[in-house]
Parts: C-alpha cells; structure tokens; sequence
C-alpha cells in the first residue's frame, strides 16, 4: 500500500514537473519557401522563449486537409498555422477556425511597439479582415509574371512580349518540339490551372463572379479560356492538362521551355544553379497586356494565423509576432528572394539593392493595375476551382475550338450552385 | 489459481477478443459512422453544423453528372484490369506450374510490384508515361510508331491506369491460381493420358474446370480491390486530365478533403460499399454452385 501511494507521488511530481517546466505549441507550416528561412531559427526563439515550438511541415492541399480534420472534429492540438486566405480564409472564418487577432494587435502588451501592423497595406488587410476584424497577418504577396530564356529571346532577337499578340508571336517563334524546347507552359491541371488562367481571364475583360454570380460564361471568358487553350496547345508541352506549377517549373529549369506565367514566388528556384540548369539565363517581366489592358492577379497568398481551438494563445500570439516580425521578413527578401506582404521591405534601399531588380520592377509597375485576387471569392472555392479548372483542360484538349461556350455556361451554373448553398449568391 | 481458471473458461471468448475488438473499432464503426453521415446535409462549406435530413443527401447525389461518370469509369477499370490480370495470371500460373531451370528467381521477381510502395511505383510509371521523355513513347518512337499522351489524354488515361494495375497485381492472380493448380490431384491426369487426351483437351476439360474455384476466388478478390483502386490514380493523375479518371473513391475523396461535402462523401463511399458487398454475395452464391 505505502509502495504504491510512493509510486503515485512520484507520478505526479513528473507529469507536474514536466507541464510546469516545458510550456509548448504546435506549429503547422506549409511547405513554402517562408518555411525554410523560419525553421533553422526556431531553436533561438526556443532559447530565447524557453517556449518548446513543436514544428510539421505539409504540401499546400495536405495542409488544408489536416487544419480541416482536426479542425472539424474539433480535437485540435494545433496553436498556429500557415494559411492561405484566398484559398481557405472564408471557409475556416464561417467554421469559427480562427482567433480574432484585431483584440490582440490593439493590446500594446501583447503586441510590440516594433512590431507596426501598420507596415501591412490595406489591400493586403482587407484579404484578411472579416466583419472588421482581423483573422490572420499576411505573410507572403505573389503576382503572376512572365518567366522568359534570356539567351532564346537574345538568339531570335526578340523582347520580352508586352502584348498577348506579341507573347504569341514570341511563343510561336521560339517553339521547336524537335529540340525539345516549347513555347510556353502555364499551368493545365484542372483545378490548379484557375489562378494563372485569372490574368489571362481579366485582360480579356472577363471575371469570376460580378455582383455574386459567376460570370466565366461571357463573351470576354470564352475569348479568354479559348485563347489560353489554344496558346497551349500550339505552343505548350505535351501533357500540359496534367501540369501544375512544380511540372512547368521543372521544364524551365530542365530548360525545355521559353515562356512560364506562374506566381512570382519561383523566381528563386528557376535560379537556384543547384536546381536549374539555366540558372544565370532567366528572365523575368510583367505579364504581356490584353485586349483589354493590363490587369495581373497580387494577392496575399501566404499569412499565419492563431487556431482558435488553441489553449496556448497567449503563446501562439507571441509566436505569430516573431514569425511575422520586420526582421524576418527582411531576412527573407535578401537570403530567399521571397516577395514579403510588409510595405517597408519595398521601399528600404539597401534591401533592394540585394533583391532581383526585373522582380522588383515588375512589383513597381504592379501596384497601380492589380487584381487583388487570382481566384473566385467565395467559400466553396475548390469545386468552383475544379468546374473552371474543367473548361480550361477543354480549351486545352481542342486548342480552344471545342465547345466552350457550353462547358463555360455549366461551370457558371455549377458556380451558381455553390454560391447558393453557401447563402453568398447575388451578395 | 482463479485466475488461470478463468482464461480456461473463457478461451473461446478471450483468444478471438483482440480481433473482434480491432475489427469493430476500425472497420464496422466507420461503415456504421459513414452511414449514418450519409443522412445528414454536413457541408463545412456552409458554416453550418450538420443535421439530418434523410435521403435528400442521395438524391443530389443521384443528380450529379460526375457521379454517374464516375461509377461507369469504376466498373470500365475494374472489368478491363481484372479480365486481363485473370488471363496473364493463368497463363503464368500455367508456366510457373512446370519445372524450369531458375523458376524460383522467377517466383521471387515476381513478387517484387506487389511489395513496392503504390505511391513510389505512382511516380516511377508517371514518368514512364512522361509524353516528350518517358520511356513508353521513346518504345513507340524506336518501333516506328506514333508516341501517345498517355494520362494526359483523356481517352487514353484508363487504359494506361490499366496497365499499371495490371503491371502490379498480375504476379498476385498468378500466385493463387498456382496455388490451385499445386493442389489438384494427380489422377486424373494420369487416366486423361491413359485415354489419348492432348495437352489442350486436358486444360479445358481436367485442369480449368477443377480449378476454376480457385480462379473465382482470385477475380473475387481482386475485383474488390480494384473497385477501391486509390493510391495510384490520386499519385498519377488525382483524377485528371479534367475528370477523366475519376472514378468513386476519388470523387469521394475530393468530395470529403477538397469540397468539404462530407454528407455527399459518405453518400458516395456508402454506394461504393454496396456495390463491393453485393458483388461479394453474388460471387460467393456462384462459387456455391460451381462447387456442388
């Protein structure tokens, strides 16, 4: 009897002893550049913190799928998470997933003087902000670009394509399938094709959803998925229906292809001489105009937010303000090439100077013509991303001379449909 | 003393209890958990919390085009890679039910797809498939024939699932029809000999009829598991190009993880496991017969 209340005493002076020393969170990171500059100084943040940060990293839709599970079932040990809030932001807002972090950044003991949430642009805010509170600090910004071979466009002697006529003739010019080389390549793959189809979409006058109904069946739409498929299908790889941004990227730096429109966050890895065999030959421009002008999707496609099943947010919060801090994302800008979402890293000279100036350029000229979003705004967004996602493959299969009008009109009425089950149709 | 008397008393019950205990845990609470889902509208898209709502669940189901394209893609995969696999595997069966010299390397390599991670074999036959570098087309090009899109064509993406299942499963089928042909009594052939049979008339009259059981068995088998074929298409092609390789478990997947429909998911997963039970049944009332 007395062994046994001796064994319960020291049972609970561990399991005590143990909660009181190491006080821990769970950090669940996206597999992203970002991640990489933030997780080789997690161990200062433990030293400096005596906070145990418990780090997973997952691929973009993995990482939705496992915040949804735990999330959903509502046993969640999670304390902060990566997130993106075009993709999930709506869904996990109307779910109650997030923490309000308005209270938090207003709490000038919780939020330090350094810190500026100011540095944030409103736009940049706003993707964040639900019923005037903000649910998550955004992280990473990224606008759609133009990858181009430097050495192809100098041998044929061309410039970087400043029209949709032009970046045709650019294509058709430099394509040479029995060289191995292609035109151009931009993502195929059904759902995952959306957002870099959208500047294509905007520059021929078209949207996703106008006054909260679709709107992927106009004339400008139809114009717009038939000239991408075309374009793909005369001038891209084949097999680009299957292609996502980790196959286009491949091929440019396989140096297969000539031309890539894709989010300016691959810069790094095209020149990254250890992934990419034409490293010192990239180039990097503003998406070529439409016929109706130039209009280019920059969104925050990365922010970091406070789970609000959290029992550490306290914790997490102070976390979130290192993670998010002037200081890293400085460090990100010059170490990684990552485009950050805080103003003062755009505007200090000395980070310039150790940026890519084309990329740079192109994020000068970006500010006035943007579209603040790639993808349509609403909560059922995957299906909404897979019925598009359907026409664009079929604009591709038949180089945009199938039936496009009737796939566009049934993805609009499938659009509709989710609008409508979400009560966000007409609003 | 008690309490060895008690396990004594109770063998029957307690040896098989882990079992029963596992099973029930991980496979008849989730059947029993998804159908029940399956009632309700649980939609996270709709910030709703789920509520019950009958049959209404499938009906939609029923209205959906993907649905409907999926379930006739399920049955065209399953009837084309099982009928093939069945045919090489006997023919294997038949090879390896003779004595040659390195049979039991044969046996041995034979084994090899089915022990490989699908994910691994998934990316190895994507870049097979890899129309300007892969392998498959450069075979095309070098025997003078056309190179294909392979799982970039919508046409042709079932069929080039195809073979990799046949690639990986065939060696199974053959495994048990040798196990079948192993046990067949020798007798028979013995007086089929003695009557003047040939090699032919003995397989089709002897040896098929005595081990057709075994063959059912394996097509029973195998046909379950192609029906939930997963790994290897989510790997290859997730689905793709567009829907074309869309097939149940898929839809559901995307229905459950990408649309967050999870009353629709468990509607699909639901059809699909009654589709697997009743072809099970209809499969083991046969076999009842062949047998009498």
């Amino acid at each position: 009897m007395k062994r046994r209340l001796i064994v319960l005493f020291m049972a609970i002076t561990v399991v005590f002893g143990v909660t009181a020393q190491t006080k821990s969170i769970r950090v669940l990171l996206a597999n992203h550049p970002y991640a990489e500059v933030l997780k080789p100084l997690i161990a200062e943040y433990e030293a400096k913190t005596g906070v145990k940060v418990n780090v997973e990293s997952y691929d973009e839709n993995q990482l939705t799928q496992k915040l949804t599970t735990e999330f959903a079932t509502k046993s969640s040990t999670v304390d902060v998470f990566m997130t993106r809030p075009l993709q999930e932001g709506k869904l996990f807002y109307r779910n109650g997933w997030y923490e309000n972090l308005t209270p938090y950044i207003n709490n000038a003991k919780k939020t330090p003087a350094n810190y500026n949430f100011a540095d944030y642009s409103k736009s940049a805010v706003d993707a964040v902000t639900y019923a005037k509170a903000v649910y998550t600090i955004p992280l990473v910004t990224e606008w759609q670009v133009l990858y181009y071979r430097t050495d192809l466009f100098k041998q044929a002697g061309l410039n970087p394509p400043a029209t949709f006529d032009e970046l045709i003739a650019a294509a058709k010019k430099l394509h040479n399938p029995e060289k191995n080389i292609y035109g151009i390549v931009s993502r195929g793959q059904r759902g995952a094709a959306v957002t870099q189809f959208s500047t294509y979409l905007y520059n021929f006058g078209g949207d996703f959803l106008k006054d909260g109904k679709a709107v992927i069946d106009t004339p400008e739409a139809i114009e717009a998925f038939k000239f991408y498929g075309k374009m793909l299908k005369e001038y891209g790889p084949p097999g680009v229906t299957n292609m996502s941004w980790a196959q286009g990227q491949a091929l440019f730096q396989a140096g297969q292809v000539a031309m890539w429109t894709d989010a300016s966050v691959f810069l790094g890895n095209l020149k990254d001489p250890t992934k990419s065999q034409v490293a010192d030959k990239v180039g990097v421009a503003l998406m070529p105009a439409g016929p109706k002008g130039n209009h280019p999707f920059i969104v925050v496609s990365w922010g970091m937010a406070v789970s609000k099943q959290s029992k550490n947010k306290d914790l997490a919060y102070d976390f979130l303000m290192w993670a998010t801090s002037k200081d890293l994302a400085i460090k990100a800008m010059i170490d990684k090439g990552i485009t950050m979402a805080r103003n003062s890293v755009w505007t200090d000279a000395n980070i310039l100077a150790k940026f890519d100036q084309q990329l740079a350029n192109t994020a000068v000229k970006m500010g006035p013509i943007g579209t603040p979003y790639d993808r349509p705004l609403m909560t059922a967004v995957g299906e909404a991303r897979d019925a598009i996602g359907d026409v664009i493959v079929l604009a591709i299969d038949t180089g945009g001379t199938g039936d496009i009008a009737t796939a566009a009109k049934n993805a609009a009425k499938k659009v509709n449909e989710l609008l409508d089950a979400a009560g966000e149709l007409g609003k | 003393m008690l309490e060895s008397s008690f396990v004594d008393r109770h063998v029957k019950v307690l040896f098989p209890l882990p079992a029963v205990v596992f099973v029930a845990l991980m496979m008849v609470f989730p059947v029993f958990y998804t159908f029940t889902i399956s009632f309700t509208n649980w939609n996270l898209t709709s910030g709703l919390p789920p509520r019950f709502v009958g049959f209404k669940t499938y009906l939609s189901i029923l209205q959906e085009p993907r649905f409907w394209a999926a379930l006739v893609r399920t049955f065209y995969f399953t009837a084309f890679a099982v009928s093939v696999e069945t045919l090489l595997g006997m023919i294997w069966a038949l090879i390896l039910n003779r004595e040659f010299l390195g049979k039991n390397l044969v046996k041995m390599s034979l084994l090899l797809p089915m022990v490989s991670t699908p994910v691994a074999i998934g990316i190895a036959w994507t870049l097979f498939y890899e129309p300007t570098i892969g392998l498959a087309n450069w075979v095309l090009r070098s025997t003078g024939l056309n190179p294909l899109k392979w799982i970039a064509d919508k046409q042709l993406v079932i069929p080039s699932l195809v073979i990799v299942d046949i690639w990986q499963w065939t060696p199974m089928m053959a495994l048990i029809m040798l196990a079948g042909l192993a046990g067949l009594s020798v007798e028979p052939y013995e007086s089929a000999k003695v009557d003047g049979a040939n090699g032919i008339q003995i397989f089709w009259r002897i040896t098929l009829p005595m081990v057709s059981p075994v063959i059912l068995t394996a097509v029973v088998l195998r046909s379950i598991d192609a029906l939930k074929t997963y790994d290897i298409i989510y790997a290859m092609t997730n689905g793709g190009p567009g829907f074309s390789s869309e097939t149940l478990n898929i839809y559901a997947y995307n229905l459950s993880f990408n649309y967050f429909r999870l009353g629709h998911a468990s509607v699909v997963l639901f059809f699909l496991f009654v589709v697997v039970l009743i072809l099970s049944y209809l499969v083991a009332r046969l076999r009842q017969k062949l047998e009498e």
